[in-house]
């Protein structure tokens, strides 16, 4: 594997972890966040900090996914208070909120991030593995949530909140637990993410990540593992594709987002299955 | 002194944000979508302002321009981009919005430059009065007038035009006016075609306010104004217009004296995060926001 196929792979890897982890809190309990980029800040700024005062990779990545999972409980919180568009609104709004706390701390370096972190030790090729051993594991991790009781729970949730509660569910319960999980693995992300990049910036878990994140999983196909995983590899392959499709990769995402909302709602996984019906 | 001129710089942004956010909040009341792509709109005007004026020199006609084009986009975002989609849950026509908010923002880079314009001759945002000790350039002064006329011209149209009531028929129920003779879909242009206007005009005001029109200055503004709508209570005029105010002068506030923790724009949604968790349905909403 070559240096240059080891970082896309990466990157997939990464990206993965982000889409599918979002496809939990929207996809299946059906919580629009809009706000996912700042959980992997939250846990590339935790797990950047830990690695630069000498922790180990798997405390840094456990502290940023702990830190980016109890965070998101607490956003989660808002949730079970606001529906729908307000929760859209204030997702959106946890994001600008990280966002201007991170650039205004200097000892998280402010507008210029924090650099020089350390090596995870390993060599590209190998941490490439590693970062795919965690996305396979997180895949099936989503596979196996998606076809059990908490699946179906979550479904139900999605689908009719108030018909849960009649049958006995207790919603507030499965919501926070979808926003638990979904931004526990964000963090995840941001913590593997540090020892690819060995720099970060404010900008990189702006509002627009928040929203290529939510391109992955609404092309996808909300709520469809497999869809997901599909337009994940395949967003971020194309702009390594087509020089054009990196310079234009927001306008290609913001003009697949409207086709594929216009015309498949269901994303690539509603398209693919009624073909088969 | 401090706190007089941080309430009155404070209510200065805060009539910028009530044009925004009156326009999003009408789109809402009326087909309950979060009309991001809003600020593509705002952008537009922004761009047609200082472009039209830079070449004619006549800052009137830079408006007039804006104006026309704002509102014409806005009318064709809705015939082209939503009404296909209305049938669908809330969101899909907001991931739509998004969508198409990316792609205006990314056109506009395209077009004009991905570095921003200025005004050739713009005097007067330096230009100033003194108003009992605060300081107010011209431009600021334009904006509070602007937004006073034409928020009150709006209120007036609304209550006693045949149109109006209509209109306000058709957003409290949409079912019982169409029975009763309101044509629903002319009501939806005429929303889009005033909503989309005050966006471009308030575009206009802020790129002569900053004397810099830039493709990404939609973003910032329409969050805040999505958020002053959702404080308001979604789709209450009422509603929106004090949460603009108030939200301009906590800003105001917040950006002195939480200078050292937070920027400008995340103490905005701080209070709407705070806000909400007191009151989920918005300072004036009525309804439980579900």
């Amino acid at each position: 594997m070559s240096s240059y196929i080891a970082s896309l792979v990466s990157v997939i890897g990464i990206n993965l972890i982000l889409a599918l982890g979002l496809n939990i809190i929207t996809g299946f309990c059906g919580q629009v966040s809009l706000g996912h980029a700042a959980f992997y800040g939250l846990g590339a700024y935790t797990a950047a900090y830990l690695a630069k005062l000498g922790a180990p990779l798997p405390v840094t990545l456990l502290a940023g996914t702990a830190m980016a999972g109890a965070i998101g409980v607490v956003v989660g919180l808002t949730s079970l208070r606001v529906r729908h568009d307000f929760l859209a609104v204030t997702t959106m709004g946890i994001g600008f909120v990280f966002l201007g706390f991170v650039r205004k701390q200097k000892w998280l370096g402010g507008e210029l991030g924090i650099s020089g972190i350390p090596g995870s030790g390993l060599d590209p090729v190998s941490y490439a593995l590693l970062i795919v051993a965690f996305a396979a594991a997180v895949l099936g991790f989503c596979l196996w949530i998606k076809h059990s009781w908490m699946g179906f729970t979550f479904d139900a949730v999605a689908d009719d909140e108030d018909a849960a509660r009649t049958v006995g569910v207790d919603v507030s319960i499965y919501k926070l637990t979808a926003f638990g999980i979904g931004t526990a693995l964000a963090g995840l992300a941001g913590g593997l993410y540090i020892y690819f990049a060995r720099i970060i910036l404010p900008d990189t878990f702006d509002f627009v990540q928040s929203i290529a994140i939510l391109t992955m999983v609404v092309i996808g196909g909300t709520g469809s593992v497999w869809g997901v995983f599909a337009a994940t590899v395949a967003l971020t392959l194309l702009p390594e594709v087509s020089r054009a499709a990196a310079d234009y990769r927001l306008l290609i995402f913001g003009a697949m987002l409207m086709l594929v909302m216009r015309f498949s709602p269901g994303g690539l996984a509603g398209l693919a299955r009624r073909r088969l019906a | 002194m401090l706190f007089a001129e941080l309430i009155v710089k404070g209510l200065v942004y805060g009539c910028m944000y009530a044009m925004m956010a009156v326009g999003l909040t009408l789109v809402y009341g009326l087909l309950r979508i979060l009309h991001i792509a809003h600020a593509g709109v705002f952008a537009l005007g922004a761009y047609m302002t200082v472009v039209v004026t830079n070449a004619t020199g006549s800052l009137a006609l830079g408006f007039l321009v804006a104006v026309v084009v704002s509102a014409a986009a806005g009318t064709a975002i809705y015939r082209l981009a939503y009404q296909p989609i209305l049938h669908h849950s809330a969101f899909v026509p907001m991931v739509v919005s998004i969508g198409l908010f990316i792609v205006m923002q990314e056109a506009f880079r395209m077009i004009f430059g991905a570095y921003g314009i200025a005004f050739d001759n713009n005097p007067w945002y330096v230009a100033n009065v003194d108003l009992a000790g605060i300081n107010l350039t011209y431009v600021e002064i334009a904006m509070v007038i602007m937004s006073v006329v034409l928020l009150v011209g709006f209120g007036l149209f609304a209550g006693l035009t045949r149109v109006g009531i209509g209109w306000r028929a058709t957003v409290s129920d949409p079912q019982m006016a169409t029975s009763f003779g309101v044509d629903a879909v002319r009501v939806r242009y005429v929303n889009f075609l005033f909503g989309s206007a005050l966006a471009g005009i308030a575009g206009g005001l802020v790129g002569l306010l900053n004397n810099y029109v830039e493709p990404t200055m939609g973003g910032s503004v329409s969050y805040k104004a999505l958020a002053i709508v959702v404080l308001g209570g979604l789709g209450s005029v009422r509603g929106t217009l004090v949460a603009s105010l108030v939200l301009g002068v906590v800003e105001a506030f917040g950006a002195i004296y939480l200078a050292d923790i937070f920027d400008r724009d995340a103490i905005g949604f701080l209070f709407l995060i705070a806000v909400l968790m007191v009151r989920p349905q918005g300072l004036l909403g009525r309804s439980s926001g579900k």
